[in-house]
């Protein structure tokens, strides 16, 4: 067999999965053009491995290697994405700029027209406050959960002190647009 | 090496081969721009089985049914794990791809591009007479479990670290100190 036919359609895959790591704005599915990229690499190895005959097998060896970290890497991916989910309601890279300067996440944050609106109180700005310690209001969507989601609630709220009197004001500024925010945005992102 | 065959007679091994990749190729793109999430998940497991497929004609049989089950049968379903505990959206949904999706395609296309031309001048050369037993459970069990035991079992415990972090980050009953 050429060695190019292996070698072109690892690179096909590899770019696919720039691609779908480049475009998509799911995270679940960049995590999937992760794993093409993986695949692409572990194509290569196999057939230089077969094509140099290595004594050793290095290169089917190691792709076993990168199977297993792989998995492993798909299990704590989404670990963490769970975990993202639960405290900020969404999966969208596009939303998660707490990390961004606070100068330009006004343009490509704001979806849709109602959704500029909420900006003080909506569930884009809560990554912007975190760096803010003292804010209550930055972690306080937990609040109006379940019990079931509020058992996280004092490892994200670690500050006791001010709690007592901004409890009820965070309460009633974030049921407001709770509901709102998540019908807002929805029919925002359509177009 | 010496003598390479011409690429307008393709063997039956090659035929094959290149039939899997164009498979494996195509539902790769149907991964990446599907408007559908489960079946980007499903998509995608038809992909890793071609890719399977692909490294059985090259003799790798071990690690092909490796692909298989763990891939395939693991990551996958993982995945789907994932798509149903974040609540996406069952249907189709217009909003799975992000605005700068051209620049995407640019530097994709642009990655294509260099990579296929350097593959194909630098390989054109290459060939290699398929002999089957080179990858076999026996021989990568064998070498392994003489020459590659250390990052064999790092790799355990690399495994057991993420296994141990995945149950913390995913547990809610777990607190940070105070």
């Amino acid at each position: 067999m050429h060695v190019v036919y292996p070698a072109v359609v690892s690179a096909l895959l590899f770019s696919i999965g720039v691609y779908g790591v480049l475009a998509r704005r799911n995270t679940i599915l960049v995590l999937m053009s992760v794993e093409l990229m993986l695949n692409a690499v572990n194509l290569n190895l196999v057939a230089f491995d077969v094509w140099l005959r290595d004594r050793l097998h290095g290169g089917q060896v190691l792709t076993l290697f990168v199977i297993v970290i792989a998995a492993a890497e798909v299990g704590l991916g989404l670990a963490i994405i769970l975990a993202l989910y639960r405290n900020r309601q969404t999966v969208d890279l596009d939303r998660l700029r707490s990390l961004s300067d606070l100068t330009d996440t006004s343009g490509p944050t704001d979806t849709g027209p109602t959704d500029t609106g909420l900006t003080g109180t909506g569930p884009t700005d809560t990554g912007l406050t975190d760096a803010d310690p003292g804010n209550p209001g930055s972690h306080s969507p937990p609040r109006d959960r379940p019990p079931a989601e509020s058992r996280s609630l004092p490892r994200t709220l670690t500050q006791p002190q001010p709690q007592t009197q901004t409890h009820t004001e965070t309460d009633t500024r974030r049921s407001r647009p709770e509901p709102g925010s998540e019908a807002d945005t929805r029919p925002g992102d359509a177009p | 090496m010496t003598e390479v065959p011409s690429y307008l007679s393709p063997t039956g091994q090659e035929i094959v081969f290149l039939l899997l990749g164009a498979v494996a190729v195509g539902s790769a793109l149907l991964v990446v721009t599907t408007r559908q999430l489960v079946h980007a998940a499903l998509w995608l497991v038809v992909c890793f089985g071609a890719l399977a497929g692909c490294y059985l004609v090259l003799t790798a049989e071990f690690v092909a049914w490796v692909q298989v089950l763990i891939y395939v049968g693991a990551i996958v379903v993982l995945l789907l794990f994932g798509i149903m505990l974040t609540r996406a959206p069952i249907g189709r949904s217009a909003d799975l791809d992000s605005p700068n999706r051209p620049t995407a395609a640019i530097v994709a296309i642009a990655t294509a591009a260099v990579l296929v031309t350097v593959v194909v001048d630098g390989f054109r050369m290459a060939y290699v007479p398929l002999e089957p037993g080179g990858g076999s459970a026996g021989e990568l069990g064998a070498s392994i479990f003489r020459n590659w035991v250390l990052p064999f079992e790092a790799l355990s415990v690399l495994l057991l670290a993420a296994l141990i972090g995945a149950i913390v980050l995913s547990r809610t009953d777990i607190r940070g100190r105070d």
